[in-house]
């Protein structure tokens, strides 16, 4: 084989594996929006909080530290313990679940039969107010998440491969986080699916997404399903925090990940979970193979703006992304 | 004692119980609208009751209201002898009150098994952990209640249709499949708006044999709303009148065609 191909392939294995990060922000904001019609702005800062809370509940950080310290002339800033990873992943679930709710009593009770984009206008409040949330309770400094995570490249991937190209070839070379990231995906997508299809909450929750009046009338809590599905999205969105934190760091700028996943959402429609996932596939492979082919002709960074581009293609031909319910007006 | 609440026996062998919910001097407003004025009524356990009324006499405004779906300001409701508080519809439902749309209110994009089987989800206990990991206890619940679907799916004749999505059947089947996911949920009281709109002549023969043998066979009170004078008077033991918001009459089928009242009202006055 060439060693050209081969470097194409590597690029395009690359490409699927970012791919899957762009997937699971997207997930979180399909199975919100699928629910109850509202679009989330804030998913991105959902995954930035998620990730903030763990690695500042591994650490022992105090939360409120500074609050507390101006309030009560303390130095306090953190408990002294170091909390192991499993257990501050469940304490986060709980946090997001708590999160969940609280959305759900405070804001979105308040708006039930408004127009959608009072509800998104809401959702970037909503984004804002966790940012700042954020920062509060867990400082403004970048972290990292001790999770143990593999890093770097796959070396024996790298020996296996070595020897199929020339002597220019060493192998392809890919992220080992990326290769955890995609087992999580696969695994966490299977398990939203098999929840939704085959449970009785599961049935309830595509029961409300159907039709609101349907579902009162066979004794669904709307209230009760809206908090199970900002739960559900704030454990995705933990997961891609997690994810992305392993990778670049928990730092601020992980909300904008959102923005890679709206692009993701045109692809593969707003409410389909396998749209969510073979859109995230198609925007990281593209993006990446678009880079190698075309990047070198045109000066390069292609991948900034490939994704919209790309979106902005599929509004104008087929709005409704390529899984999503097809949009027929009847008169 | 009074006729109107002691059980009693039909001359083709039903058995009418006492009075399984009393609506007491329910008058609803919207704004300065009185879609019901003070009306009372009950329902007896066993019996298929009809609300009648010409449009906009507020026959599915009192649907909505034993279903929970609009709040009266005033007056009472009782179920199985005491009274109900105010309640949302979903805990309406949970009290073994089911209830079919006039506009259909199904699930278009699930199938029709899936359908049905969401009018189990009251008889459903298991927490949602037991859920999330499916075993034991919650695999046991889903088999069993699906049982009691695929029985119900075999009454109502819709084997066939079990695996379309509903959103691709024509109008009678999906009338058919909502009738289907209200009796799934064993009602103790089932309500009907309009189940016969907008059918063909076959088709209305067909709900009303299926109305009168779940009745029939499960002893399920029914109350219903409906247009066609003729399936009224052949379906229902007791009929509520209602015009304008106001009750105008109230007892048997024969009683209430010759009601002038009801004539006037409903039937039209008649020209001499």
């Amino acid at each position: 084989m060439s060693t050209e191909f081969l470097y194409f392939v590597e690029v395009l294995i690359n490409g699927l594996m970012a791919g899957v990060m762009y997937s699971l922000v997207a997930l979180g904001f399909v199975l919100i929006f699928k629910a109850s019609g509202i679009f989330n702005f804030s998913q991105g800062v959902m995954a930035l909080f998620a990730a903030l809370t763990l690695a500042g509940i591994m650490e022992g950080q105090v939360p409120f530290a500074h609050i507390i310290n101006s309030i009560f002339g303390t130095n306090i800033h953190h408990f002294g313990w170091h909390v192991p990873a499993v257990l501050a992943i469940i304490l986060t679930v709980f946090v997001m679940i708590g999160f969940a709710w609280a959305v759900q009593r405070f804001v979105f009770r308040h708006l039930v039969g408004q127009e959608p984009i009072i509800l998104f206008m809401a959702t970037i409040g909503l984004a804002y107010f966790l940012e700042g949330l954020g920062d509060i309770m867990w400082g403004s400094d970048i972290k990292t998440l001790a999770l143990g995570l593999p890093q770097g490249g796959a070396r024996w991937l790298e020996d296996a491969t070595a020897g199929l190209g020339g002597d220019d070839f060493y192998g392809f070379f890919i992220d080992k986080l990326d290769m955890v990231a995609t087992v999580v995906a696969a695994v966490l997508v299977t398990a939203l699916i098999l929840f939704s299809q085959y449970t009785k909450h599961g049935r309830a929750m595509r029961a409300v997404a159907d039709d609101h009046q349907a579902a009162l009338s066979v004794g669904i809590s709307l209230n009760f399903i809206w908090i199970l599905v900002w739960s559900l999205a704030g454990f995705v969105a933990l997961v891609a925090g997690i994810m992305w934190g392993a990778k670049s760091g928990v730092q601020f700028s992980l909300s904008l990940i959102a923005l890679k996943a709206l692009p993701v959402l045109m692809l593969g429609g707003f409410t389909s979970i396998p749209g969510a996932i073979v859109g995230g596939l198609i925007i990281g492979m593209g993006e990446k193979v678009f880079e190698y082919m075309i990047g070198p002709m045109v000066g390069g960074a292609t991948e900034n703006w490939f994704a919209y581009v790309l979106a902005l293609l599929f509004l104008v031909f087929r709005p409704q992304g390529l899984f999503g319910e097809r949009i027929i007006e009847r008169v | 004692m009074n006729a109107m609440v002691d059980p009693y026996t039909t001359e083709d062998g039903r058995k009418i119980g006492g009075v399984l919910m009393d609506m007491r001097n329910i008058t609803l407003r919207f704004g300065g609208v009185e879609a019901i004025k003070d009306i009372s009524f009950n329902i007896r356990e066993g019996e298929i009751r009809a609300i009648i009324g010409p449009n906009g006499a507020g026959k599915s405004s009192m649907l909505n209201v034993i279903s929970g779906f609009y709040k009266p300001q005033e007056g009472e409701v009782h179920f199985r002898g005491s009274i109900r508080p105010p309640m949302k519809p979903y805990q309406v439902a949970r009290l073994g009150i089911a209830r079919t749309f006039q506009n259909i209110a199904l699930f278009e994009g699930m199938s029709v098994l899936d359908n049905i089987m969401t009018g189990r989800l009251n008889h459903m206990k298991t927490g949602l952990f037991a859920q999330a990991i499916w075993k034991g206890a919650a695999e046991k619940e889903e088999i069993e209640n699906r049982a009691h679907v695929e029985r119900v799916i075999d009454f109502l004749e819709i084997q066939a249709i079990r695996k379309t999505p509903v959103g691709r059947l024509p109008y009678g089947l999906k009338k058919r499949v909502e009738l289907a996911r209200a009796l799934a949920a064993d009602p103790k009281l089932l309500l009907l708006d309009e189940p016969m709109a907008g059918m063909n002549v076959e088709e209305k023969e067909d709900m009303s044999r299926f109305i009168l043998d779940v009745n029939d066979e499960f002893g399920t009170t029914i109350a219903l709303i409906e247009h066609d004078m003729g399936v009224v008077m052949d379906l229902s033991d007791r009929v509520v009148v209602m015009d304008y918001g106001r009750k105008i009459g109230d007892g048997t089928p024969s009683e209430i065609i010759s009601n002038q009242e009801v004539i006037d009202a409903y039937l039209g006055v008649a020209h001499d």
